[in-house]
């Protein structure tokens, strides 16, 4: 059945049919749903995604392994951190390249830096869908200032280039980790607690997000659902923690679960708060990779022509929208023979077309905005 | 318990069905018949000690001579991702669907029909999922050619610079 049949089947039969996207304030980028609504109650809402699709994957099999780093950054624009590091980790197993421990950690410095930007700017346009305008400026105010230190990291704001096969690009600059503890030291808790005096505990936002487009467990893992939103459903699941990459090992860090903060477990609620502590331990993690920053290289010596051997590898980090994995296959000429870039907001969108039957129509704007999904991450 | 002792205990539950142990570099697979992969899968599901119950990814692959899907398993309990395949043919590359195993392989079998052309059977919904539904073609197979229009829209352009 192609949309055009779906649309003459809902027009003839009671529901209303309403188009919701692609340029539409709650979806922060280009999707599109067609939402099937008897009155309020959506029965169902089909995604139409793909208008964000460019071919990367594509691109990828014409691309020489290092020169294709910029693109990576492209998948994910909140995130691309994480982009880069899953990509260049699976090319190295690839190669067999031991990476120097000083570039491990100035990798989970900048990962762990996105991973508090990108957070901020999903629990604060969550309360901006929700309708309270002020806290996402509280958010984008902090995040500046992670922009500002990543643009001394790499020069960039939010497409990064910064790591390279085999470690990263530069070292740290004068001045980076002194600025980055003043920045921790009023982060957390100072920010968090004001944050979640300002609009975490607030009686409006709570009443929304509670018991909404509530997801059990067993059918966040059948659905695929992948890091905050699989582990606001209860399910204790890490990559950082559970198949360890880069230095995660010799940190100490909790991993925040849902419990049903102010609703049931695996509500709209649970996947907001556990993003808010995962900020916290993010921040944890910084101070502790800031401790023992090693000294040494920043680069393995990596041949100048990037050749892997023919086989198959799989690098995967755990990426502010969870599991994020470059499934790489080699034939062993300059260019693979295949890429596939596994995302979390893939599986999350999928999750929001069986979870939205049911749904309140202003509910599925909370249920899109909880699930924290990157537009051109799913397309690719 | 690591990838090889999981693959041998598959090997031991169906020998005619898996093959042995294949591939190189850091990531090894095991060959699955096509017929038999829903078992399989459930298979690895549903037993307590392996408990895959997590599809990471399904991907197609073209080799020129056949079209390989590759599925992505984790298990949560044992802390594992493996790989299983199995190898279709080119011209009409077909497979029984798993989405009533794993619902998340829903949306990666609408993909890899979109971008390779393999038809999963019994899928309920096997629409085009990131390109127009009127496009032409698997762009991405190897043997893909690219239309020069799309509603005579031209699909290239020339170069910005006098480059040839």
């Amino acid at each position: 059945m192609n949309l055009q049949d779906i649309i003459v089947e809902a027009e003839g039969g009671q529901q209303m049919l309403l188009n919701m996207g692609p340029q539409h304030p709650s979806t922060h980028g280009v999707i599109r749903f067609l939402v099937k609504a008897d009155g309020e109650v959506i029965s169902e809402a089909i995604p139409v995604v793909g208008y964000l699709h460019r071919g990367i994957e594509k691109i990828a099999e014409s691309m020489p392994y290092a020169g294709f780093i910029p693109f990576t950054d492209r998948v994910d624009y909140l995130a691309a951190m994480f982009c880069n590091h899953a990509f260049v980790t699976a090319v190295e197993k690839l190669l067999g390249l031991e990476v120097p421990r000083r570039a491990e950690y100035l990798r989970v410095i900048a990962d762990e830096m996105n991973r508090i930007a990108s957070h901020l700017i999903a629990v604060g346009s969550m309360a901006m869908d929700i309708g309270a305008y002020t806290p996402f400026l509280h958010g984008i105010r902090e995040r500046e200032i992670i922009n500002d230190l990543t643009e001394m990291l790499c020069g960039g704001r939010l497409t990064y280039n910064y790591m390279r096969i085999g470690g990263v690009s530069r070292d740290l600059p004068d001045g980076f980790l002194k600025r980055l503890k003043g920045f921790l030291d009023r982060f957390d808790p100072g920010f968090i607690n004001e944050f979640n005096r300002l609009i975490g505990g607030n009686e409006i936002l709570v009443r929304r997000c509670a018991h909404v487009a509530t997801i059990g467990a067993d059918e966040a893992m059948d659905m695929g659902l992948a890091g905050p939103n699989l582990r606001a459903s209860g399910v204790s699941w890490d990559l950082r923690r559970d198949m360890p990459y880069s230095c995660y090992p010799d940190l100490e860090f909790d991993v925040p679960v849902g419990r049903g903060f102010r609703g049931s477990l695996g509500d709209s609620y649970d996947r907001f708060m556990v993003r808010i502590l995962e900020m916290s331990q993010s921040a944890r993690l910084l101070r502790q990779a800031i401790e023992k920053l090693p000294d040494g290289d920043i680069q393995a010596k990596a041949p100048r022509k990037i050749k892997p051997p023919a086989g198959e590898s799989y690098g995967a980090v755990e990426s502010a929208r969870g599991e994020l994995g470059f499934y790489l296959v080699s034939d062993g000429g300059e260019t693979p023979l295949r890429l596939k870039i596994r995302t979390g907001s893939f599986s999350a969108m999928w999750a929001i077309h069986r979870k939205s039957a049911g749904c309140m129509l202003a509910d599925l704007v909370v249920l899109l905005a909880s699930a924290d999904i990157v537009a051109p991450e799913i397309d690719r | 318990m690591n990838g090889e002792a999981i693959y041998e205990q598959l090997r031991d539950r169906f020998p005619d069905k898996v093959s042995e142990t294949r591939g190189q570099g850091p990531l090894k697979c095991v060959y699955v018949k096509p017929e038999a992969i829903e078992e399989v899968l459930i298979a690895l599901r549903d037993q307590e000690t392996l408990g895959f119950r997590h599809l990471s990814f399904i991907s197609g692959i073209d080799l020129k001579e056949a079209i390989e899907v590759a599925y992505g398993l984790i298990s949560y309990s044992l802390k594992v991702l493996i790989l299983l395949k199995v190898t279709l043919d080119h011209e009409n590359p077909t497979v029984r669907t798993v989405s009533h195993i794993f619902s998340a392989a829903n949306w990666h079998e609408r993909e890899t029909f979109d971008l390779f052309g393999v038809k999963f059977e019994g899928h309920p919904d096997l629409r085009r999922l990131l390109l127009p539904e009127d496009w032409k073609g698997h762009p991405l197979r190897k043997d893909y050619k690219e239309e020069p229009f799309y509603h005579e829209m031209p699909t290239t352009r020339e170069p910005l610079l006098g480059r040839s």
